[in-house]
């Protein structure tokens, strides 16, 4: 906990757990952040590609179907819930990821990295990354569980088509951890000329800071878009959670502010067959205090200290950790950390389908899931409440698992 | 009190040679073998002996001793099997029973016991030194304290990145040597310049006043040699565990005394 500065440290989480190999790379990352946040070049370039090329801002749409289905299964009256969907399954490659890669990747090359590896579970984040090499002209290598490159294909082909390399990671879970492992040991033998571009708030200093930054584009854009909308803050702001990249990007901006306090932050975490199986990631609801990828945060482990394999449906939430802030923002209450099972985020992703013609992302779908449990936890109020959520992603990429769920659950809906 | 590790170095540099150092995977193939190992690892000339605990994420680690921590799991060895192996070799008849031991590993298993809780277990267990390869400095300090609170060394690694100032960060709270990692690399790293990480390891031991043994990629007696012209100590690891999966486990021991003459004559200075 003692580090020199205090910089990287959530209360007691954080830190940089790493090799020491990899200590004088976290540092020039670091500093190159310092540097190029204060230039004013660099940010202009970041924005203009954020809106010329991602599309940002995305928009802000008020969901009155999903709203009066959330009203009415937690027992609220019609017209007094409105949801808000923060649209990041608009940005160009369908998802948040894309926030962070280009704001990494335009780092690596005023590094004067060429070569940029990356970690992926949904295969989101590998395709953002591929996206934003093929932009700059870098090489691309993405680290991927043997289990996420069967069960989410069509990303693989993509990152392909975009000129990446997939190497699919054989050990141990097969999954979003496995990946993370290797790419950590790629980046430890190649880290002169590679920069790795984690892809959520995880990882050791700075990249929770980094990627916390990087995604608090989606946090600034909503409240503003809501305050016009409305004149109003949000009640509630709810986002699922990985390694915590959508959910720390639209919770910054009310973190940051002492003047939002009242605003209640809700994180929804996978529970797989069930929090009370142990086939589930619910790191913060179930975990306990340790050290994995670099950074002292919440973790699946055994009594050993042993990291445990986590299981969920959506691959991007199939994760036995979780980004340090998060660690933070439980233990202090400033946020509430909730879980929904693999069955309970598929219902929602079909009924998202059917009242507002989305299909999101399976990980977004234990948000929406979770709207009806959060819902009745808050106060009411007369005028109605507002409750902003990340709709972190579409679910093109999740068609065949919802279809084999379908044919496995003999699901009519 | 002078550091038992020290104390092996400053022997093998009498002795005009490298300190051979010797890497095993705690439990594997199984926890009933390890003190078998430990013995024939020591009498077969290791001068200081470094025992792995497994853990689920190795990720300094190449395949070798990858595969190593996942048998070694799946036989059902856990941080405190791997201590008690020590501890039962220790307590053996054995005449080699009482050389130095670092235990090596990963900081979740540590963490998860309690830095004091787990220094005084590994003390108990009789191990003289931790080495803990996600642990850099900045993040020891707890570790460190409990460390020595129990008259043990925490031997802290350097890289070939580490920077002059961070060399000196490392020097700060060691007594007995300093593990200087010969590549940038995981563990069973191939084409390592030993001629290189030599010398660099002679200039951070003349500046830091510490024995530095260096690791990673050394496998076979002829890069022992390389390494031992000008480094204190050379530290073998991938190439043992290979030796100790390479057949059943009733003759590791013997392989692996084999591998380790080999690798301990390779360390004289001419
Ligand atoms: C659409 C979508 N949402 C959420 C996540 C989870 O990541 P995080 O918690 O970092 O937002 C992923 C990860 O792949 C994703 O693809």
């Amino acid at each position: 906990m003692s580090s020199p500065t205090t910089a990287g440290w959530f209360g007691p989480f954080g830190g940089r757990y790493v090799a020491e190999t990899l200590v004088a790379a976290l540092d020039e990352l670091e500093a190159a952040w310092r540097d190029a946040r204060a230039d004013g070049a660099f940010l202009h370039e970041l924005d203009r590609l954020l809106s010329t090329y991602v599309g940002r801002p995305t928009p802000l749409y008020h969901a009155e179907r999903l709203s009066d289905d959330v009203a009415r299964t937690a027992g609220r009256r019609a017209g007094t819930i409105r949801v808000w969907l923060k649209r990041e399954d608009l940005a160009h490659t369908g998802a948040h990821k894309i926030n962070n890669t280009i704001g990494q990747v335009l780092l690596a090359r005023r590094m004067g990295k060429p070569r940029v590896i990356a970690e992926t579970g949904a295969g989101q984040h590998g395709v953002a990354t591929a996206t934003a090499c093929a932009l700059f002209g870098l090489r691309c290598e993405v680290f991927m569980g043997e289990l996420d490159v069967a069960r989410q294909a069509p990303n693989v082909l993509r990152m392909e088509l975009l000129g990446a390399q997939v190497h699919p990671v054989r050990a141990g879970s097969r999954t979003l951890k496995d990946a993370m492992n290797e790419a950590l040991r790629d980046w430890v033998t190649h880290v002169r000329t590679t920069h790795y571009c984690v892809g959520s708030v995880a990882g050791p200093h700075p990249y929770p800071s980094l990627v916390r930054e990087l995604q608090s584009v989606i946090g600034r854009e909503a409240r503003a878009q809501l305050f016009a909308a409305t004149g109003r803050s949000p009640d509630a702001v709810v986002a699922c959670v990985g390694g915590g990249s959508n959910a720390m990007g639209i919770f910054a901006t009310f973190v940051d502010d002492p003047g939002s306090s009242a605003v209640r932050l809700f994180g929804v975490e996978a529970a797989g067959h069930g929090i009370d199986t142990n086939e589930h990631a619910a790191t913060l609801s179930r975990g306990s205090v340790g050290v994995l990828h670099g950074a002292k945060s919440y973790v699946l482990q055994d009594e050993d200290g042993q990291i445990l394999e986590a299981h969920s449906i959506s691959a991007g939430l199939d994760y036995p950790g979780v980004g340090p802030e998060h660690s933070f923002l439980r233990d202090s209450g400033r946020a509430r950390y909730l879980a929904v099972t693999d069955s309970d985020a598929l219902a929602a992703f079909s009924s998202l389908a059917r009242t507002e013609g989305i299909l999101c992302a399976l990980e977004t779908a234990h948000a929406i899931a979770a709207l009806p449990r959060i819902v009745a936890e808050l106060p009411e109020r007369h005028e109605g409440l507002d409750v902003l959520v990340s709709l972190s992603g579409r679910g093109d990429k999740d068609l065949a698992t919802v279809r084999d769920w379908r044919e496995r659950t003999g699901a009519a809906s | 009190m002078t550091s038992r590790l020290r104390a092996a170095f400053d022997r093998a540099r009498a002795e005009n040679r490298a300190a051979l150092v010797v890497y095993l995977c705690g439990g594997d193939p199984d926890l009933a073998t390890t003190p078998a190992l430990l013995d024939a690892i020591a009498r077969a000339g290791a001068d200081v002996i470094e025992l792995g605990i497994p853990f689920s994420d190795p990720t300094a680690d190449g395949p070798v001793i990858q595969e190593a921590s996942a048998r070694a799991r799946k036989a059902g060895a856990t941080a405190r099997g791997v201590l008690d192996a020590l501890a039962s070799w220790r307590r053996s008849k054995s005449p080699h029973a009482d050389r130095p031991v670092v235990v090596f590993g990963y900081y979740n298993p540590i963490l998860r016991m309690g830095d004091a809780a787990f220094a005084r277990a590994a003390r108990n267990a009789g191990a003289d030194g931790l080495l803990v390869v996600d642990l850099p400095p900045e993040e020891a300090g707890t570790l460190a304290d409990a460390c020595e609170a129990e008259a043990m060394d925490l031997v802290p690694l350097l890289a070939p990145t580490s920077s002059d100032a961070r060399i000196a960060l490392a020097g700060t709270r060691a007594r007995g040597f300093v593990y200087y990692v010969s590549t940038a690399g995981v563990t069973g790293a191939g084409g390592v310049d030993f001629d290189a990480a030599a010398a660099r390891a002679r200039t951070i031991s003349d500046r830091l006043h510490l024995p530095v043994a260096v690791g990673f990629g050394v496998s076979s007696p002829d890069d022992a040699r390389r390494v031992a012209a000008h480094a204190d100590g050379v530290v073998v690891g991938s190439a043992v565990v290979r030796a100790i999966a390479g057949g059943d486990a009733a003759g590791a021991p013997a392989r692996v005394a084999q591998l380790v003459r080999d690798l301990r004559g390779a360390c004289g200075r001419a």
